[in-house]
């Protein structure tokens, strides 16, 4: 049956086309194609890489940047807390020292003032004392003014004071 | 859709009872029909329009007994005419072929190397091919580096998908070796089979369903496979890993492992042409099956005309998924076998 014979002609045309065909198309047809492509599939392979690494970069260099600003936060909040403890304790030590000196500025005038007191006493003191013996004088010099006697004990108890004295 | 098919039908009674009469009590000669397509023809017939035969003649090229090339159009030999002691034979050993008459009437065959209708349909679809994928490639050379649109597109993905779902899980390492014959031969059959399938001139004629076409690319499966066969493959072959009375003294496994080198690329020749073949055939029967019936009345021509019409259309839909599934197969089963002819290289994995 012819249809199962092959036929020389067609058998020499298929092996002349299959034959060019394969040999334009293995050579400038499919290796160029899937050449191709395979070199852009590995360039955006290669672009989705550098994409994730540049997130993996970013998310990176944020958590770094989010653990300095805490620290920095932690920093500040500890030297808010010791500027606020030191001025406390300038302000307890002033308030001592102020409370010492004016303690002692008062324990100071106040001395003075007894001493100016004292002073400014002894003073009065003394011009009463003269005042009222000079005004003692005078009246008992009017007494005396006409008794000898109280005279005579004057001179007496002079005598007696001046010997005592003496 | 249900308002559309019954105007086909109404269109299709129409012309049946507008056929011409003449068609009536002619016998129709079915076999005939189908045969005259599905084997090889030294010219083009396309149409017969009333009593007239539209063909295209093709160029017969022989070389006669004396070694001289003879080269003439189909159209000399016409009807049973004798050109330059050249005939097509009508009947007899060489029935159909071109015969050399010689002085004393002797009948020979030459050596025939015409471009018949199936090669020039070889011939057709092998530049239509190669401008195809040319013209994808230099698309590729021109825009490296950018996704393609449109035609470029759906050929990345066709070749693409046969590159890396096909040859390259079934060869393993080396697959580059053999991706470009492959996927040749893949689309060679392809655009074949899908070419056989359009029934207009430069479609429609049956290439891949002819035995010696499908028999060169079996004949190239099986060179490659053993050429480049590897010294474990030989081995294996020659001397397999069985129990040593299987071997010594009646070589039993080695008789079937040498028989199935050859057998492996008979079945991909006859697995081929067998397909494509019958698909043509069904679908002639199909068409013819309206002209058998003219002879049974209007009434039962009417009904198979429609069912032999809404049969075709199923079977052209089921040809073109042959048409692909036989190229799959052909490329796939090729690159198995280069695959156990590659044994002791390392495998990939697919993407």
């Amino acid at each position: 049956m012819s249809l199962l014979t092959p036929d020389a002609g067609l058998l020499f045309w298929m092996l002349l086309s299959f034959g060019a065909v394969f040999f334009l198309l293995a050579k400038y047809g499919f290796p160029v194609i899937v050449k191709m492509v395979e070199e852009r599939r590995a360039y955006i392979q290669q672009s989705l890489d550098a994409a994730k690494a540049a997130n993996d970069k970013i998310e990176e260099l944020k958590r770094e940047s989010d653990a300095i600003i805490a620290s920095a936060r932690a920093e500040q909040t500890k030297i808010l807390h010791e500027a606020h403890t030191f001025r406390d304790s300038i302000i307890n030590s002033a308030k001592e020292e102020a409370g010492k000196l004016t303690s002692k500025l008062i324990d100071d005038a106040k001395k003075e003032i007894e001493q100016e007191r004292e002073k400014s006493m002894k003073m009065i003191r003394n011009q009463v004392a003269e005042l009222s013996v000079n005004i003692a004088g005078k009246v008992i010099r009017k007494e005396l003014e006409g008794n000898d006697a109280h005279m005579d004990l004057i001179e007496k108890y002079i005598k007696e004071t001046t010997s005592i004295k003496s | 859709m249900r308002k559309r098919v019954r105007h086909i039908a109404i269109l299709l009674l129409a012309a049946i009872v507008v056929l011409p009469c003449h068609l009536f009590g002619k016998e129709i000669d079915a076999k005939q029909i189908i045969f005259s397509h599905i084997s090889d023809s030294y010219e083009w017939h396309i149409t017969t329009w009333g009593q007239k035969h539209i063909t295209v003649p093709l160029p017969i090229i022989v070389i006669d007994k004396s070694w001289r090339l003879n080269v003439f159009l189909s159209s000399k030999v016409e009807n049973g005419a004798l050109y330059n002691n050249f005939k097509i034979a009508d009947n007899g050993e060489f029935s159909g072929k071109v015969v050399e008459i010689g002085q004393n009437g002797e009948i020979s065959r030459p050596i025939d190397i015409s471009l018949t209708k199936s090669a020039l349909a070889l011939v057709i679809n092998s530049l239509i091919l190669t401008i195809l994928i040319l013209i994808v490639a230099r698309w590729y050379r021109r825009k490296p580096m950018t996704p393609p649109t449109g035609f470029v597109g759906a050929m990345e993905i066709f070749i693409m998908d046969i590159n890396d779902n096909v040859i390259k899980p079934s060869i393993g390492e080396n697959y580059k070796k053999f991706a470009p014959y492959l996927l040749t031969a893949f689309f060679f059959i392809f655009i074949n089979n899908v070419m056989g399938l359009i029934p207009l001139f430069p479609g429609g004629a049956n290439t891949t369903g002819n035995i010696a076409v499908t028999m060169v690319l079996a004949l190239c499966t099986f060179f490659v496979v053993n050429i480049s066969g590897t010294k474990q493959y030989w081995k294996e072959t020659v001397w397999p890993d069985v129990p040593l009375w299987m071997k010594v003294p009646l070589p039993l496994m080695p008789l079937i492992e040498i028989f199935s080198v050859f057998s492996k690329p008979f079945a991909l020749m006859i697995r081929l042409f067998a397909n494509i073949m019958a698909g043509h055939a069904i679908i002639l029967s199909l068409t013819v099956l309206i002209f058998i019936t003219v002879a049974m009345g209007p009434a039962v021509n009417t009904s198979m005309t429609v069912i032999s019409v809404i049969l075709s259309i199923f079977m052209n839909c089921l040809e073109l998924l042959v048409a692909y599934i036989q190229a799959y197969v052909f490329t796939m089963l090729s690159a198995i076998f280069i695959g156990l002819s590659q044994v002791g290289r390392k495998k990939v994995g697919t993407c």
